[in-house]
């Protein structure tokens, strides 16, 4: 280092506290800036987060616990919500089912389990898609075409109907005493396999892109293993693409466990996801006990849209051909 | 077994082609409509409409027809298939007043998410080709709205609608499957439901085996389209 007079030295920066800069780096990315520029990503994002937080704090919201029978009134039976109920003058805000059950607590409780399948699914689906997608685009050759055409054969059917294969099959194999039980992680594994070709094919044509650029042969020079390249260096440059069919499939499989659920093949009714609470609605519609329907399938369409609406604001924000 | 699965797949592929024909009609005009007029109020209406769509689960769709037309109003029934004409080796609903009555609900319902898809697939589609240089010289060339929009644009818009119509088809049949629970009709889907819940082995394999049939059928069908509509693909199909 040469030595400079002191008045072309640089002058001293007083580095700021990394966390506060973080928070401007976050606040300063496209990501923010097109988000403060959506309202709807913003309303959207706000609902999403509001369903979470009170499916999460479900018992502490609640007013009742539904599924503790000591706590039910039978009498308290098909209150109208917001009025009191005949018999025990006692009020719901979104009235009571057959056996007194409070709607509200219900739905709290059911968006629990469907939001904890959704999650799961997504999560099962990504890790699974992820890495077969990595691996087939990666190391090629036999593999890569196994793994698309066990990806192609999936796609040409609905992944509704995989969904209900696997499940069937599943039951099936286990024995009738632990059925419900494992309903939910059937229900978790018959989602997630049915949707992770998406996964595995937008991870394999970025895969094919990236392992040609100069940072992996770079790494491959220096002797780095093919299991560290693909997790260490092409992992993080292929991500971008995941999150968004992530979140689109959140949506997705909130909707499918609800459909599974409504078709009486999902949540079992000791454990009412809020497919289940729609199917128990649909059988007193006809007499006229509308709420016990409809407030659940609001929430499951609020959630449902409110995720898709994020969704699509992710996949245009990180469009780099849109902006 | 055979017996079983053909005795109702008239139902469920009655209900599957009107709904199929529903939403491929609908659909493309909408998506017309909606790509020609981009900024017009009802377009936006249309196009906000259709995300809505797609986000309402297809059982939510027909709960609430089933309730507005069926409780509510009395229009329509609500479940079953109502009188159907036996000709033999196929059950047909087309030809009674009630047949006909009991396929709108379902129909609607199995068709709606489908319709969505291929309106918002025709007006990105249609979007494109618009930009493009030959439209522009036909409009140049004094051509009517009309003509530019539907012999030359529109035309030029089918290989991929057709392409994901021909893969939706495959999923109205599955979706089928809600259908027929919501309004209990009579076809494969509801059997294949009742073969699941009671892990059913043999039906729910000879369900599946008439599934592949249908989408081998279907895909074969969409592949004689293509060579229709595109004239490239006639003159070096031998290549292709």
């Amino acid at each position: 280092m040469t030595d400079l007079p002191d008045s072309t030295r640089a002058p001293v920066v007083t580095p700021e506290p990394t966390q506060l800069s973080r928070w401007k780096t976050a606040w300063d990315s496209d990501i923010a800036y097109s988000f403060r520029r959506s309202p709807v990503a913003m309303i959207a994002a706000l609902v999403t987060l509001l369903l979470i937080l009170s499916a999460v704090f479900a018992p502490l919201i609640a007013t009742t616990n539904p599924f503790d029978p000591a706590s039910l009134n039978l009498m308290n039976g098909f209150s109208p919500p917001g009025e009191p109920n005949a018999f025990t003058g006692e009020t719901f805000i979104m009235g009571t089912d057959d056996q007194g059950r409070d709607v509200f607590s219900t739905i709290l409780y059911g968006m629990r389990i469907s939001l904890f399948v959704g999650f799961m699914a997504v999560v099962f689906a990504m890790v699974l898609g992820v890495t077969l997608g990595l691996i087939a685009g990666y190391i090629g050759g036999w593999i890569d075409s196994l793994i698309m055409r066990v990806a192609d054969i999936q796609l040409t059917f609905p992944s509704i109907l995989v969904a209900l294969l696997i499940f069937g099959i599943a039951r099936g194999i286990i024995p009738i005493e632990h059925r419900d039980q494992m309903a939910i992680w059937v229900l978790i594994i018959a989602i997630g396999l049915s949707d992770w070709v998406q996964f595995a094919r937008v991870v394999r044509g970025a895969t094919l892109v990236e392992k040609n650029k100069e940072y992996v042969q770079a790494a491959r020079l220096i002797g780095r293993k093919p299991g560290s390249i693909m997790l260490r260096h092409i992992l993080p440059n292929v991500l971008s693409p995941v999150l968004v069919i992530a979140t689109i499939s959140l949506a997705l499989a909130i909707i499918a466990e609800a459909t599974l659920s409504f078709l009486g093949v999902g949540a079992p009714p000791t454990q009412p996801s809020l497919g289940t609470l729609i199917r128990i609605g649909q059988d007193f519609l006809f007499s006229g006990e509308w709420w016990i329907l409809f407030f659940p399938a609001v929430t499951l369409l609020a959630l449902a849209l409110s995720v898709n609406l994020l969704g699509d604001w992710l996949r245009d924000a990180l469009n780099p051909r849109l902006r | 077994m055979a017996e079983i699965i053909l005795e109702r797949a008239p139902a469920t592929l009655e209900l599957a082609f009107v709904s199929g024909f529903l939403a491929l009609s609908v659909g493309i005009a909408l998506g017309v409509f909606t790509a020609i007029r981009r900024n017009g109020w009802a377009a936006n209406f249309i196009m906000s409409a259709s995300l809505i769509g797609v986000s309402l689960p297809t059982f939510l769709i027909g709960i609430l027809l089933i309730y507005v037309f069926g409780v509510q109003l009395r229009w329509l029934p609500t479940f079953g298939r109502g009188d159907v004409v036996d000709l033999g080796w196929w059950t047909t609903g087309f030809l009674t007043e009630s047949g006909l009555k009991s396929l709108i609900l379902p129909s609607i319902t199995l068709g709606l998410f489908q319709m969505t898809l291929i309106m918002r697939l025709v007006r990105s589609e249609m979007l494109e080709v618009l930009r493009q240089d030959y439209i522009r010289f036909a409009r140049a060339r004094g051509l009517s709205a009309k003509a530019v929009n539907f012999r030359h644009a529109l035309k030029n818009t089918m290989i991929p609608v057709i392409t994901v119509t021909g893969l939706q088809l495959g999923a109205i049949i599955a979706f089928a499957i809600i259908t027929e629970t919501v309004f209990q009709w009579p076809g494969v889907g509801l059997l294949f439901i009742n073969a699941v819940q009671f892990v059913d082995i043999p039906v729910m394999a000879a369900y599946l085996m008439l599934i592949s049939v249908m989408f081998v059928l279907i895909n074969l069908i969409v592949d004689i389209l293509y060579v229709w509509v595109d004239p490239r693909l006639r003159i070096d199909g031998r290549h292709a």
